[in-house]
């Protein structure tokens, strides 16, 4: 079977994914994977995603060498900078996608739920640009911490809500969200920010993250002539990680999808279902979902896309997770040696890389650097006093 | 060789209670929630013909705020599946009982393990919100297996031709969702109800219940005028707790009322 290829009719990666949703949704999810579909097959379509990643957002985001890191780790360390695109992560490719498909769908509203606001501020842009109404969930915990996207999204014409139920963080921002989207399904598209949710969200998510992957193995070729030996990106819901898995998964190359100790959804092991998809869960012995606990708001999320637990499952990717401690480090260490401020959440792919990297003398180590540390500089003035 | 049709514990009742021309109510009470079971049966001496025991879940998609509060509420008390089921065992009421909860609940516990469970306690019927047809097969099969009805939801956006395959597989009563939206109370009962009620009255002979926005007496009356009878969410969680389980009674003898009339 082709690794990464379309979902079963079920929308299965092996015994993961489907489409766990209320009767009230099931009719919209069929609707949107059949508008995928054809849209995805559409010349026309492609190319008008295609000009919008290049003329909006700054794609292609270009690779970077890492030379002072890279030679105090023993390592070649190589960069894909999808910080460097327009809003300041990877997810406005997944965005954009997925607005021009609404807006091909006739819907007139998009909601969506946030962690540390990335995929907000991305959803908020989006429909600035489309003229799309904008409603975006965040809990009560992370607007608190990421004060500034708060701002950024009211400032982009988007309303914000602060979702009090639950741990009042990413899980119940998705919640919320789909709350919404069950009263008001036929005006509006839930504008889900991960490789999560019911399918066709998994498979779709990827499709628009595949760019990533896309382009950094043409230029891993351009410059090196070869592939990695290592792909890295962190998980929360995993989506970053599954846009540059998708340009590797047919190489040698050793893909490792990097989760916060406090939020291992794979790590445990245990599969569960919420959201919508069947996938490893963070639950207790009941199976009431846990809340996870991580420095950063992005990858604060119990469960983790389903094909992730795919690939785990069959030993295709490894998810080994790493304490907030090595992530203060990881962070500090990327400003200090390479001029670059990272996302907290990347700093953990880059927490794992130095404490992996006496096993890797001399290999070449792929990171997604999905995302720009500016919306955590006031978090980390408080932690670094 | 008769072709007789033997229906579940719930769906039997049910047909009987409709034929002698009597309208259904089922109230939801939240299990675990500090006084519920004095609740239901209270609801059960006001006349309710059965009732939906509410599971509490850390992520009940499908609920509004009281019904959320009240879960949180019973999940801090210590609420567990298996603490609320013992206590189920333990009612001793005359009327079907069945669960209300979310797919994990049944996935973690085993589809298997899990009927069996709702068996020794007493259940014989249950509802689960996030599960949709497409998804039902594995826990259908276990709860057929072991004689618990699943009641299957129809929503007011399913197409014509999805009706008749959710309501051939219910069992006990099709759950026809009142509007688009969570549960909670509302003004005036939604065009939606009505009219879903009415779709599947005109493909199935299995009772029609409408839940999800039938927030008092006066709409559970509305919606009886084309459905076998109503759910009734909300409007008693916010009773129970408001006012424990007197308020609990008083409000389903009102309702009861209203539809018998």
């Amino acid at each position: 079977m082709t690794l990464m290829a379309e979902p079963s009719a079920t929308g299965r990666f092996g015994e993961f994914g489907g489409r766990f949703v209320p009767e009230t949704l099931v009719p919209a999810c069929q609707e949107l994977e059949e508008a995928f579909r054809e849209a995805w097959a559409d010349p026309s379509f492609r190319a008008e995603y295609q000009a919008i990643l290049r003329d909006y957002a700054g794609r292609p985001s270009i690779i970077t060498e890492c030379h002072n890191l890279g030679r105090q780790l023993g390592i070649r360390l190589v960069l894909k900078r999808e910080d460097l695109n327009h809003t300041g992560s990877h997810k406005i490719n997944n965005v954009l996608g997925q607005t021009l498909l609404a807006k091909r769908m006739g819907k007139k509203r998009i909601v969506a739920e946030t962690g540390a606001g990335q995929h907000g501020v991305a959803s908020a842009t989006a429909a600035a640009l489309m003229g799309l109404e904008c409603k975006v969930y965040m809990g009560a915990v992370d607007v608190e911490r990421q004060a500034l996207n708060v701002f950024r999204m009211r400032l982009l014409g988007s309303e914000v809500e602060a979702v009090e139920s639950g741990s009042r963080t990413l899980k119940d921002a998705v919640n919320e969200a789909m709350r919404d989207w069950v009263a008001t399904v036929e005006s509006t598209h839930y504008c889900l920010g991960s490789v999560m949710g019911p399918h066709p969200y998994p498979w779709m998510v990827r499709e628009f993250h595949r760019v990533i992957g896309d382009e950094a193995r043409e230029q891993m070729h351009a410059a090196y002539g070869a592939d990695p030996d290592v792909v890295v990106a962190c998980v929360g819901g995993g989506s970053n990680a599954m846009g540059i898995f998708s340009g590797f998964v047919d190489t040698d190359a050793r893909l490792v999808g990097v989760e916060p100790a406090g939020g291992a959804a794979v790590g445990r092991g245990v599969p569960g279902v919420v959201h919508g998809m069947r996938s490893y869960l963070m639950q207790d012995e009941y199976g009431q979902v846990q809340e996870a606990h991580s420095i950063s708001a992005g990858l604060d999320y119990p469960g983790v896309g389903p094909e992730h637990s795919y690939l785990a499952s069959i030993g295709r990717a490894e998810y080994p997770a790493v304490t907030d401690a090595e992530v203060i480090e990881g962070f500090q260490l990327l400003a200090r040696t390479e001029g670059i401020i990272p996302a907290l959440e990347c700093a953990h792919a880059l927490a794992w890389i130095s404490r992996e990297a006496p096993n890797m003398q001399g290999q070449t180590v792929l990171m997604n650097l999905s995302g720009r540390g500016d919306k955590d500089v006031a978090q980390m003035m408080e932690i670094l006093g | 060789m008769s072709t007789a049709v033997a229906y579940g514990r719930m769906e039997q009742s049910f047909r009987d209670k409709r034929s002698a021309g009597r309208k259904l109510l089922v109230p939801y009470i939240t299990g675990g929630l500090p006084g519920w079971e004095d609740a239901l049966r209270a609801a059960v001496a006001a006349g309710a013909d059965a009732i939906e025991i509410g599971i509490p879940f850390s992520d009940p998609v499908m609920d509004g705020p009281v019904i959320q509060q009240a879960s949180q509420l019973a999940l801090d008390a210590g609420a567990t599946p298996v603490s609320i089921l013992d206590q189920a065992r333990a009612l001793d009421v005359d009327v079907p009982l069945a669960v209300m909860c979310y797919y994990n609940t049944v996935h973690h516990a085993g589809h298997h393990r899990f009927a069996e469970q709702l068996v020794a306690a007493g259940i014989c019927a249950a509802i689960v919100p996030d599960l949709p047809l497409e998804e039902s097969g594995p826990w259908c099969e276990a709860a057929d297996a072991s004689d618990v009805e699943t009641v299957m939801l129809a929503a007011p956006t399913a197409p014509d031709d999805r009706l008749p395959r959710v309501c051939a597989r219910a069992r006990g009563f099709v759950y026809s969702v009142g509007l688009l939206g969570v549960t909670g109370e509302r003004s005036a009962l939604a065009a939606t109800a009505t009219a879903l009620a009415r779709r599947l009255k005109a493909v199935t002979d299995v009772p029609v219940l409408v839940g999800v926005g039938v927030s008092n007496a006066e709409q559970a009356r509305e919606a009886v005028q084309v459905a076998d009878g109503v759910v009734q969410g909300a409007s008693v969680v916010r009773r129970l707790l408001e006012g424990g389980a007197d308020a609990v009674g008083e409000y389903v003898a009102e309702v009861r009322a209203a539809i018998d009339g």
